[in-house]
């Protein structure tokens, strides 16, 4: 009980066995996200067996440059968080909320190309529902594809605008000089979290960019 | 949280035998007292007061069925409106009665108690997901007042996707909302389990209903996140017609019910896992014998919980699902029963030469184990393909699955409120209206489904307001069960409330019971639970030794 460290709880005994309940707790959130996500997946997974012409056809009418762009950009913030939880070890204030902000930056980058895609395929009458106008082969089929595409894309753009709130949370309780050497936790969960989002995506753009594209 | 210190120090050392001066309940009055305290054991009590709130809507909904349902003909209500009779019933008992009850009430209050620690893990989250079950609660109320939803408690596709015209969405995202509730009770659990232990408690010597909370918790985690995004891919059907579950334009909507019972089968064991953690701590205090295979109850609660998610299929057999995945979801079903007997054997074992005392919280207990086991076969038969076919959609499933949930999850429920009652608010009930009351639940509840056994046998189809005839006295039978089971509900709430003011004060442990909430804290607790953190020397059920020594 000798540590009293101001961001201990009262009902932990000591920071370590704070940090490691946050860190399974984390965990275990994520692993619920793998099974949230999961459902959309094992749907894509059977109705890309099911029409697999229809799924290419779909495929073929997305932006792959675009795509590919925001792939580059997600793993960028990546890097840029690994470097924030990295210098949060550290305790440096001012180096914890560049990295921050650059996170913030390029997540807010790839909404922002996010937004140009669904602004496109909106247009082109692909998006679900009454405005779907395709007329081309496998019609309702390639509109299943399109309900996968937004629903998951969508799903994780949600996710990704969550984080950028979590993001701008650290950086105003970074700038308050929150996170020492000693105790850093949050931004080292939120980490997770931002990576665990940008995963998701690493497995998104092959399934819904690349398929019959050799 | 309340504003008064606690400072060990200052305080009295009050008689162990009459608990703390100063307790949890005590700590504060204030309505911001307990709309915003952190401490586990007020967002316990404020769990019991909604869920009681919950309980008693869903009971209100089965009385009108049950009302219908005593003459053939549909004089009471018209078939519509009796569809959203059942479908509100299933929904609120279910997502607001059921998969929260014993671990938001009982896990929560009692778990941090039964390992020593403060308080869960994430207290914050904890209070979250008491609002998060009140903001779902409210919207299914909202979606009763708006005329109700007529699909079901299954919300099945294609009908609640694209051709009901209740208040699908507002029902479903309710069920979305307290999904969430769920999963964040689950997680908190989990962490607290894994590290919230104080020394000396081993995983070997925790209480066996901490690891029925634990199985449980696995699930909610699990399980909870599938059915929530098919809930959001029903509403997105409903909202822009995405198709995914849509056959017209190639959807499939068998994949709905394939997402939605990979998280609903084990969803019966959410309802059912705690309650058997709930037997454990009863039969061994009121036999005054140590469990017999605690390891064997142990894992079987485990085995329970990873069996459950493989066998969701059993509920499809006549959905159009190919015959060799049907065979193999009915020898996985059947699998479920090994580690369900193994509990009820070892609980049965316990029993043989105790010294049994037949006190309120023994009697439901008891209770529980008959009715369980009757639950727990018939389930076995329903796992059966053929005779699947020949039963399903009948009232033999509805009998069955109310066995369980009632007779086996709300049993265990009535145990743990009975026998912690003295603990969480520090007073005795009257002992005779509880035997009493516990009696009148049994022959109640087996006047209301044993009939529908036989009816649904004879053929009988459930979610029908009409009838033929032959099946008329079978129906006044369940329906006049209903009434005393009514009653037996009825009489608990009266004498619970009335001890709260007239009953007369516990002592810490009344029952002289093991376990760390009982020998170590106050009745009620403080608000930390404990003057000193524990030490814990030796398991969870150490009866014996002392009944020699006496």
């Amino acid at each position: 009980m000798a540590n009293h460290h101001h961001a201990l709880q009262h009902h932990f005994e000591d920071l370590e066995q704070q940090f490691e309940s946050a860190s399974l707790g984390m965990w275990a959130f994520l692993i619920t996200e793998i099974l949230f996500f999961g459902g959309l997946f094992a749907g894509y997974l059977v109705y890309r067996s099911l029409y697999p012409e229809a799924f290419a056809v779909g495929s073929y009418k997305l932006d792959v440059l675009l795509g590919g762009v925001n792939t580059v950009v997600l793993i960028c913030s990546s890097l840029t968080m690994a470097l924030a939880v990295y210098w949060a070890h550290k305790g440096e204030r001012t180096k914890i909320v560049v990295f921050l902000f650059l996170t913030i930056v390029l997540g807010a980058a790839f909404l922002g190309i996010k937004a140009v895609e669904y602004t496109h395929k909106f247009h082109a009458g692909l998006a679900p529902g009454n405005a779907f106008s395709y007329d081309g082969p496998f019609a309702d089929q390639v509109r299943i594809f399109y309900s996968f595409y937004f629903s998951m894309t969508g799903m994780h753009a949600l996710h990704m605008v969550i984080g950028i709130g979590l993001l701008t949370y650290l950086i105003i309780r970074a700038r308050q000089g929150a996170y020492t050497a000693e105790y850093s936790t949050p931004v080292e969960m939120i980490g997770l979290y931002w990576h665990f989002v940008d995963i998701v995506w690493i497995y998104l753009f092959p399934l819904l960019y690349l398929i019959g594209r050799s | 949280m309340s504003t008064s210190v606690f400072k060990p120090g200052e305080r009295q050392l009050s008689d162990p035998g009459s608990g703390p001066t100063e307790n949890y309940l005590n700590a504060g009055f204030s309505a911001k007292s307990w709309l915003l305290t952190v401490d586990h054991k007020r967002i316990a009590i404020l769990y019991l007061i909604s869920l009681t709130f919950f309980f008693l809507i869903g009971g209100l909904f089965a009385l009108l069925i049950r009302l219908e349902l005593l003459t053939p003909a549909g004089d009471l209500m018209q078939s519509e409106t009796y569809n959203k009779m059942f479908t509100m019933h299933g929904i609120i008992m279910v997502f607001f009665f059921l998969i929260p009850a014993v671990p938001a009430v009982f896990g929560n209050f009692l778990i941090p108690l039964m390992i020593g620690a403060k308080d869960l893990a994430f207290p914050r989250l904890n209070l979250l997901s008491w609002y998060l079950y009140i903001g779902g609660g409210l919207l299914a109320i909202l979606a009763i007042a708006f005329g109700g939803v007529d699909t079901g408690w299954t919300f099945y596709t294609p009908y609640s996707s694209t051709y009901s015209n209740s208040n699908v969405i507002l029902a479903a995202l309710g069920a979305f909302i307290a999904g969430f509730s769920s999963i964040l009770t689950g997680l908190n659990f989990i962490v607290t389990i894994h590290k919230m232990r104080a020394p000396g408690m081993t995983w070997f010597r925790l209480p066996l209903m901490v690891w029925g909370h634990y199985a449980t918790s696995i699930i909610q985690i699990l399980g909870t996140p599938v059915v929530a995004i098919t809930i959001v891919l029903v509403a997105l059907e409903r909202l822009f017609s995405i198709g995914i579950f849509n056959p017209k334009l190639g959807g499939d909507p068998i994949l709905f019910q394939h997402l939605f019972w990979f998280y609903s089968h084990p969803a019966v064991y959410i309802m059912i896992l705690p309650s058997m953690g709930v037997m454990s701590e009863v039969i061994t205090c009121f036999s005054r014998k140590k469990i017999f295979g605690y390891d064997f109850i142990a894992f079987s609660s485990l085995a329970i919980a990873v069996l459950g998610f493989l066998v969701w299929g059993h509920h499809m057999y006549t959905s159009g699902q190919s015959i060799y995945t049907s065979m193999v979801f009915s020898i996985l079903t059947f699998l479920v029963a090994i580690p369900s007997a193994i509990k009820v054997f070892n609980w049965t074992a316990t029993l043989y030469k105790g010294s049994v005392s037949y006190s309120a919280p023994m009697l439901y207990a008891i209770g529980f184990l008959g009715l369980f086991t009757i639950g727990g076969l018939t389930g076995v038969f329903l796992a059966t393909l053929a005779v699947d076919v020949h039963v399903h959609d009948t009232y033999f499933v509805v009998a069955h699955f109310h066995y369980i949930m009632v007779g086996g999850a709300i049993m265990g429920y009535m145990a743990a409120l009975h026998f912690w009652w003295p603990k969480m608010t520090g007073r005795l009930y009257p002992e005779g209206w509880a035997r009493f009351s516990a009696l009148v639940i049994f022959v109640g509840f087996h006047l209301t489904f044993f009939p529908q056994f036989i009816v649904g046998y004879m053929g009988m189809p459930r979610r029908y307001h009409v009838y033929p005839e032959e099946f008329q006295i079978l129906n006044v039978f369940s329906t006049a069960g209903a009434t005393i089971l009514g009653i037996g509900y009825l009489i608990p709430l009266v004498y619970f409330l009335w001890s709260l003011k007239y009953g007369p004060r516990s002592s810490a442990n009344p029952w002289n019971a093991k376990g760390l909430e009982w020998e170590q804290a106050g009745s009620p607790p403080e608000t930390f639970n404990f003057r000193d953190t524990p030490v814990v020397m030796e398991g969870a059920y150490e009866y014996e030794p002392k009944i020699w020594l006496k």
